[in-house]
């Protein structure tokens, strides 16, 4: 196997070279870790995911949380543990609770009350405004005319 | 000597801004024409006059003239003369004079191109944007000096953020700001209108190229601040729902609605009121965020606490503004008519439901980037509101707007058919349906979203295909170029932004669906694979820079032996704040990105090294750019150039708008 490895090496041109390593060992846990820290925040940046940062306070947090993650812990234990230690802060998907209710139901409200103005205006404004009705004649005359426009132009 | 000049102009300029702000709009209400004549001078002294102060600050920034307190703050000695240029905006109070520039540029271009509005209008008109500027001066005057003075001098400044040291900051900041900024001139068309209560066809007419202007500055405008994120902050992301950013894209929400409201009220004369709230809206939204951002309310609502002074001057302005404009607007609103009558399913119909969705997603961003800050205000807890709140929100509510975009531009004004829509879209609906589910397991990867995102891309693209078919079947024209030619450039605008959205969707879609990332340990020699290519790490030299110091890596990056291209991420430190940069390399290209950027170094020259491929994820911002572009070849329809060069107001000719009626 190293012999074709060092064969394809060679006819590739490139330096002697292997490929290089993750940084971690365990791509697994690495990715249940990507897949956790995008939905938490690093604690002591301005606005930036636990995944992005890399603010040394940051790196602690991933380490406790790949520590979790070692110690078999599903995705749920691991998010209340965090929340129980640093609150709902650390969740950049804010649990539906009763303060923020509002949050998750109101755009979705407010889409409703939207919907339901504009059929509620649409319907009062068409017994409002008198109907001008323009027949089939009419727009065949406008079309006609409007060719004629356009040639003369 | 020069910093007083230009905050004694400041002071000159808002004695200008109040006289302009007070003369024209009294001469309109009584009818005094010499009053109104006021309006034109003002506008353009004032411009001069916040341009010499500007011009003040620049020389103070490019003099390293360390005993200006803004300028001691936010630039140093070392600092390249084009960023210490850029700093003029780098802070708070340069962003401000940055502000007030930009509007009194916007009151100059009026003054130029006004000269077929009628002289209530005109004057109404420069008379509201005069009062938006005083709100501006008083608030540097009082508490926002750029011109402040540190006595005894600094030796040395402190330094631009190196966040900010990058070309996107040159170019970013003056292209949002014309596009929040521009906002005004829609506004105060409104308020105008409001105050004359006239509200006809001609007032759309008239406001419609100045918005789509902002408009295509704001959008250019996020898309280079989105693209910065991208390649300077260094993990690759290119949207974080971040409250600054948000507070640039809810103007832009607001906008996009009053571009299409107003197209509406210029073309049916329907939706006035609706139109007049929009216009408001935007620009409310547009000075909230510079409160927003400005007042330091989102790094922490204590901190705002703590230091009152701005952000109650701007609150109270906003308060004044908004308040005041919706004020008049319940006043003389109800007086407006109500403009040609449709049906629910009409091309009326459909847009004024896309409006309420736009502003629907526009009231999503804003709830969630204030919930927080209320919820911390009123101490009821701290949360985090993030992507994971605003992807859920924001997609249910944008899907249906993009299906109606499809439709809306092939439904008849007034009373469109289901059937015979039914009839035409069916080929489109079918192609888009099909190619969406099968193009992602062609790719390899199918995911409900990438099917849907694909769904909506093509859905737009091929209904634009069979709005331009129907069209050219209109027109009149021998050969197929004639016919095309002779298609208005309004409707090409039209086309090119839809399909602008197009491209932007499958850029988003495709990054989403098939970004691939790695992170490694490479020592000097190692390769690592990501896509089909294959990065090898050649080690660190150490660069200087004019004000830094930089690790600089090399990677040969080669696809099938052959080489692609060759890489320089860089590490910098800047001594001045003692700060850390990731300086990512990027090869982009219109397939795909490569993206290599350094983490921290090991040992025995090994680093960390993060590796992306992005397929597709330029098409995020070209997708932006062709918005944008189709927002340039509507105003320059051959309607608005003859309005330009006509020197009396324009009323629609009534063959015109007939001719919409059958398109």
């Amino acid at each position: 196997m190293k012999w074709v490895m060092l064969i394809i090496l060679c006819v590739s041109g490139s330096a002697w070279a292997g490929e290089a390593r993750p940084l971690t060992d365990d791509p697994v846990a690495e990715a249940r870790l990507k897949h956790l820290a995008v939905e938490l925040r690093c604690l002591v940046c301005q606005n930036q995911t636990l995944a992005d940062s890399s603010a040394p306070l940051a790196e602690d947090l991933r380490r406790e949380v790949r520590e979790m993650i070692a110690k078999n812990m599903s995705d749920p234990e691991i998010i209340e543990f965090l929340v129980s230690r640093y609150g709902d802060f650390v969740l950049y998907r804010p649990p539906l609770k009763a303060t923020t209710t509002l949050l998750w139901v109101g755009p979705f409200v407010l889409m409703a009350i939207g919907v339901t103005a504009l059929v509620m205006t649409l319907r009062r404004r068409s017994r409002t405004v008198a109907e001008v009705s323009v027949t089939d004649e009419e727009h065949r005359r406008v079309e006609q005319l409007l060719a004629e426009g356009e040639k003369r132009s | 000597m020069i910093p007083e000049i230009g905050h004694f102009a400041l002071i000159l300029a808002l004695c200008v801004a109040l006289v302009q702000g007070i003369l024209p709009i009294y001469g309109a209400a009584v009818g005094n024409s010499g009053l109104m004549a006021v309006a034109k001078p003002a506008a353009r002294t004032q411009f001069l006059l916040v341009l010499t102060a500007f011009g003040c600050l620049a020389y103070a920034f490019a003099d390293k003239d360390f005993s200006v307190l803004y300028v001691a703050a936010t630039s140093n000695s070392q600092l390249p003369l084009h960023y210490r240029l850029a700093a003029i905006w780098g802070a708070h109070e340069g962003s401000l004079l940055l502000w007030t520039f930009i509007l009194t540029l916007w009151m100059f271009a009026v003054t130029l191109f006004s000269g077929h509005l009628p002289e209530t209008t005109r004057s109404r008109i420069l008379g509201v944007m005069g009062l938006v500027s005083v709100g501006f001066l008083l608030f540097m005057l009082t508490v926002s000096n750029p011109f402040e003075r540190l006595i005894p001098a600094a030796a040395e400044g402190r330094d631009l953020n190196p966040l900010l040291q990058d070309p996107g900051m040159v170019i970013h900041p003056p292209m949002l700001y014309m596009g929040y900024v521009g906002f005004s001139v829609a506004f105060a068309f409104a308020i105008a209108a409001l105050l004359g209560g006239n509200l006809d066809a001609a007032w759309a007419r008239w406001s419609r190229p100045w918005t789509t202007v902002a408009w295509c500055f704001l959008t250019v405008g996020i898309a280079l601040g989105s693209g910065w994120a991208y390649y300077e902050l260094g993990w690759g992301g290119w949207w974080f729902w971040d409250p600054v950013e948000n507070a640039s894209f809810m103007p832009w929400l607001a906008g996009t609605a009053l571009v299409h409201s107003l197209a509406v009220t210029d073309k049916r004369g329907g939706f006035k009121v609706w139109t007049v709230l929009l216009a408001i809206m935007a620009f409310s939204l547009s000075l909230l965020g510079t409160f927003l951002v400005r007042s330091g309310v989102l790094t922490s609502v204590h901190a705002f606490a703590t230091d009152p002074k701005r952000g109650l001057f701007i609150l109270v302005f906003l308060a004044i503004v908004i308040g005041g404009s919706l004020a008049l607007y319940a006043w003389r609103a109800p007086k407006v008519g109500l403009g040609g009558s449709f049906a629910m399913l009409s091309r009326e119909g459909m847009l004024l439901a896309n409006n309420v969705l736009l502003v629907a997603a526009m009231g999503s961003v804003l709830l969630g980037t204030l919930y927080p800050l209320f919820l911390d205000a009123l101490d009821l807890g701290k949360i985090s509101v993030g992507p994971p709140y605003f992807d859920s929100v924001f997609v249910p509510l944008m899907v249906p707007a993009i299906f109606l975009m499809g439709i809306g531009p092939l439904a008849q004004w007034k009373k469109a058919s289901v059937p015979d829509l039914a009839k035409r879209l069916k080929w489109a609906f079918g192609v888009s349906l099909v190619s969406a589910l099968t193009l992602p397991i062609v790719m390899g990867n199918w995911t409900p979203l990438l099917s849907l995102g694909l769904l909506l891309a093509i859905w737009i693209v091929t209904t634009s295909a069979i709005g331009l078919r129907e069209r050219l079947a209109h027109v009149n024209g021998n050969s197929l170029v004639e016919r095309l030619a002779s298609v208005p450039r309004s409707y090409w605008g039209m086309l090119v932004a839809h399909c602008g959205i197009a491209v932007f969707i499958v850029g988003v879609t495709m990054v989403k669906g098939f970004e691939t990332e790695k992170d490694v340990r490479m020592n000097v020699g190692e390769t690592a694979s990501i896509g089909d290519y294959t990065f090898r790490f050649d080690g660190t030299q150490d660069v200087v820079g004019p004000n830094y110091t930089a690790a600089r890596g090399t990677f040969h990056v080669s696809r099938d032996g052959r080489e692609t291209t060759v890489l320089y991420p860089e590490k910098r430190r800047y001594p001045v704040q003692n700060q850390i940069m990731t300086e990512a390399a990027i090869d982009p290209g219109l397939l795909r990105d490569l993206y290599v950027s350094l983490g921290e170094p090991i040992d025995d020259g090994a680093w960390s090294v993060r590796l992306y491929h992005k397929p597709f994820i330029d098409w995020i911002w070209g997708g932006c750019f062709i918005m944008a572009l189709g927002g340039a070849l509507a105003i320059s329809d051959r309607r608005y150039r003859l309005a330009w060069r006509r020197q009396e107001p324009v009323v629609p000719v009534p063959t015109r708008t007939a001719r919409r009626k059958v398109a």
